[in-house]
């Protein structure tokens, strides 16, 4: 309202007046072209549903441009610093900021090759009678969705984003003719709409008490206020974005939903939506209420040891192929909220690594597990057995992702435990290192219990099952592949997600991309 | 519910809906109004189409899906953001033009076609389900 | 004038949060309208409650008045509005549906997803 008083109008003193270079669009590129692409493939519907394979194709495409995107936006950004750009030509605080830096741009390049992958399973596991609405305008939208949450700099505009995951995610729960469906997206819904109504009460109040939305802008002004009130944000949020991320004690939508649509979307939510929440919690706690995050700590560490363990005592109690993997995901969960709780730069360091190795493992698991099922024909993997003699591939990329999940070298998942496992000794915090150590063993007991059954043991009867054609199979071995080339060179993965713990830990590079006169 | 009165009544209550949200979409533009309420007031005007006339005539009417007439605002939407790109200022700047037209000088903009798009896509989305829901209660 | 806004966000939220704990899918539903209606008023009276002027600028104005409103808060409500609209709907479709195929409004007889299960086999 300073302005106010003025008479005459100088564009300066509301406008962006440096021109906007076309490079500098690769920061929206990730959120538009799949967006775009999306709204052309819901127009064209009916040209494209007589001719199989070519929406696939088209989403295909799209997904590799947005890859190649998101990469050269990552390069973009580890060289050169945090990249901004204000929408609408409007200066900060006031316009709505779309800013990228290493942690973003990292989870938005994840993001879309997991969505690629997840495309390529989609193609190869088509239904005979074709669906009159495909998933792959939703997949896109739910892409652009993620990568909106990822790059924007405005924290009501991620609530815009997350309700624009939510809405596509929707669509594709309830795409397709199983009526299990409905109650599994039923339960989904009524949880997601009220953690994000929660997330909008507390930004509602987190702008009446700064009078700003933007990130870099709050991240200055939460700085100087009493703890009181910014602790009380501090749990709206916790438990708003912990609600996305299915953590402990909000986290039983996630076992009753993620099983019942097909393997290539359940893949995608759990390499994508749980991500979502991880990464609200990095950016608004983290890094715009440390003092908050230091104080709440131990609240975040024992939900965090709950959550990692009530994710391995379900894999113990688990005898479904495809309900499985949920209580994998559960699990890593509470291990990347162990390191949010650590907030020591190590503890970052490895919940950013656990979340990008994690994207690629939970949707190899799904897929991996989902065809299990499919062969052996039936989900009960009590009732299955056998499954080694039937398709050995299978059963070796399903036992290296055990591996992989339950921490175990040489697999990435070892790295970031192994990370926060020693930023928690390191400040004396032994029982969440024993939490997750137990969690590790139950983990890894309960998923060798699950293949010991569902793989080695010879089958009792046999069922009809379904054939596995290779093509399913390609994307699991390709992500597998990823996960054990992470395991081994986990150097670049452990610098960037170094990097990005360092970005959050001391924003000011993040501060000075939005308004360039303050001091770097 | 289907009187006669109602089923007289019903296209020119549905027409003078569409030409008002019309008036309101564009009304939106300096005053109260604009692409989200415009695009109920005529997803309205289909649903009491739909349930006078019922569904099928009005999908018979609409000649396009629904859901592909809101595919289409959201292109406008993306399109009315891009325009700024040649232009060198950020993703959704406002651009405007004076379009001498006639007697009086019309000022267009980029916001202008962004409205269009809104109102495309609620009109197309609202009008999706609601004929959805009113072809489940036809037997 | 704050205090009693807040004190109707908080009726507002209450009943929601009520509503929300039913079994009943009609009654969840009718908790997430009220739910969306109370965060509105919460991000109202978030932008301070003044008695003046709409934030609308009149003829040759190039800035707003001093005493003029706070347009952010209607900015963001019309947004929460715009998004819980259009989840209601939604919301209310689904249901449908879901009464329509599981023939229940109760989400304690809806088992499909997490089915009651015999006991588990004791050896291996």
């Amino acid at each position: 309202m300073a302005a106010a008083t003025k008479t005459m109008t100088d564009p300066a003193s509301a406008l962006v007046m440096v021109p906007t270079e076309a490079r500098d669009w690769l920061i929206v590129l990730p959120v538009l072209l799949p967006l775009i692409v999306a709204a052309g493939l819901i127009v064209a519907r009916h040209t494209l549903g007589r001719k199989p394979g070519l929406a696939n194709a088209i989403a295909l495409a799209t997904c590799g441009f947005t890859l190649v995107a998101t990469g050269l936006l990552l390069e973009r950004v580890l060289s050169q610093g945090p990249l901004t750009m204000m929408m609408g030509r409007w200066l900060p605080p006031f316009g709505i900021a779309f800013t990228a830096d290493a942690l973003g741009a990292a989870l938005a390049l994840a993001a879309s090759l997991a969505t690629l992958l997840a495309l390529v399973s989609e193609r190869a596991e088509k239904p005979s009678p074709a669906p009159a609405y495909g998933s792959e305008p939703f997949a896109l939208m739910l892409l652009a969705g993620v990568s909106g949450a990822f790059l924007t700099g405005d924290i009501f505009n991620l609530y815009v984003w997350f309700e624009v995951l939510l809405i596509a995610s929707f669509g594709l729960l309830t795409l397709g003719p199983e009526k299990v469906q409905i109650d599994g997206t039923l339960k989904y819904g009524f949880l997601n709409l009220a953690g994000t109504t929660l997330f909008l009460i507390a930004v509602g109040l987190l702008y009446g008490l700064t009078g700003t939305l933007n990130m870099a802008d709050l991240a200055g002004k939460l700085h100087g206020l009493t703890a009181g009130p910014v602790s009380t944000l501090f749990v709206l949020f916790f438990f708003a974005f912990g609600m996305k991320a299915a953590a402990f004690p909000v986290q039983y939508w996630l076992p009753a939903a993620y099983h019942t649509p097909r393997a290539a979307t359940a893949g995608l939510f759990a390499a994508l939506l749980t991500k979502v929440g991880i990464y609200g919690m990095l950016r608004v706690l983290v890094m715009l209420m440390p003092d908050s995050s230091d104080g709440l700590s131990l609240m975040v560490g024992i939900l965090a040891a709950a959550t990692m363990l009530f994710g391995a005592l379900g894999t113990l109690a688990e005898r479904d192929f495809r309900r499985l993997p949920g209580f994998v995901l559960i699990s890593g969960i509470g291990t990347m909220l162990a390191g949010i709780a650590l907030t020591s730069p190590g503890g970052l360091t490895g919940t950013i690594f656990y979340a990008l190795q994690s994207m690629a493992l939970m949707l190899a698991l799904y897929l991996a597990l989902f065809a299990a099922a499919r062969l052996s024909g039936t989900a009960d993997f009590t009732r299955a057995g056998g499954l080694y003699d039937r398709n050995p591939l299978l059963s070796a990329l399903v036992l290296s992702l055990f591996f992989a999940a339950s921490g175990l070298p040489p697999f990435s998942g070892f790295w970031p435990k192994a990370l926060i496992l020693k930023a928690a000794l390191d400040i004396g915090a032994w029982w969440l290192a024993a939490a997750l150590l137990v969690s590790g063993l139950l983990l890894s007991v309960g998923l060798a219990r699950a293949f010991l059954i569902g793989f080695m043991k010879p089958a009792e009867s046999i069922h009809p099952g379904g054939r596995l054609p290779l093509a399913t199979l390609l994307p699991v071995a390709l992500l597998t592949a990823l996960v054990t080339l992470a395991g081994l060179y986990p150097a670049p993965l452990m610098d960037l997600a170094g990097g990005a713990a360092g970005g959050l830990a001391d924003p000011a590079a993040y501060i000075h991309s939005v308004f360039p006169e303050a001091a770097p | 519910m289907n009187t006669l009165i109602f089923r007289t009544i019903a296209p020119f209550l549905a027409a003078m809906m569409l030409v008002f949200s019309v008036f309101v979409l564009l009304r939106g533009h300096n005053e109260p109004g604009g692409g989200f309420i415009g695009g109920l007031i005529a997803a309205s005007a289909f649903a009491i189409q739909g349930i006078a006339q019922g569904v099928s005539a009005v999908r018979r009417a609409l000649k396009l899906d629904p859901l592909a007439i809101a595919g289409i605002g959201l292109l406008l939407s993306a399109l009315a953001g891009l325009l700024s790109l040649p232009l060198a200022v950020p993703f959704m700047t406002g651009l405007w033009v004076d379009l001498p037209l006639g007697l009086d000088r019309v000022p267009v903009s980029s916001v202008m076609l962004f409205d269009l798009g809104v109102y495309l896509v609620v009109m197309g989305t609202i009008t999706a389900i609601a004929l959805a829901l009113e072809e489940k209660e036809e037997p | 004038m704050e205090g009693l806004i807040a004190l109707l966000a908080t009726l507002y939220l209450a009943a929601a949060i009520y509503l929300l704990l039913s079994r009943h899918v009609v009654r969840m539903l009718l908790g997430i309208a009220l739910l969306g209606n109370g965060v509105n008023l919460i991000l109202f009276v978030s932008g301070r409650l003044t008695r003046s002027v709409p934030p609308v600028m009149v003829g040759a104005e190039e800035v707003l008045r001093a005493d003029a409103a706070n347009p952010l808060p209607q900015a963001l409500i019309l947004t929460a509005i715009v998004i819980s609209f259009s989840f209601f709907a939604f919301l209310l479709v689904l249901a449908y549906r879901a009464y329509q195929d599981l023939g229940t409004d109760d989400t304690a007889e809806m088992r499909l997803a997490e089915p009651d299960l015999p006991e588990p086999p004791r050896g291996y």
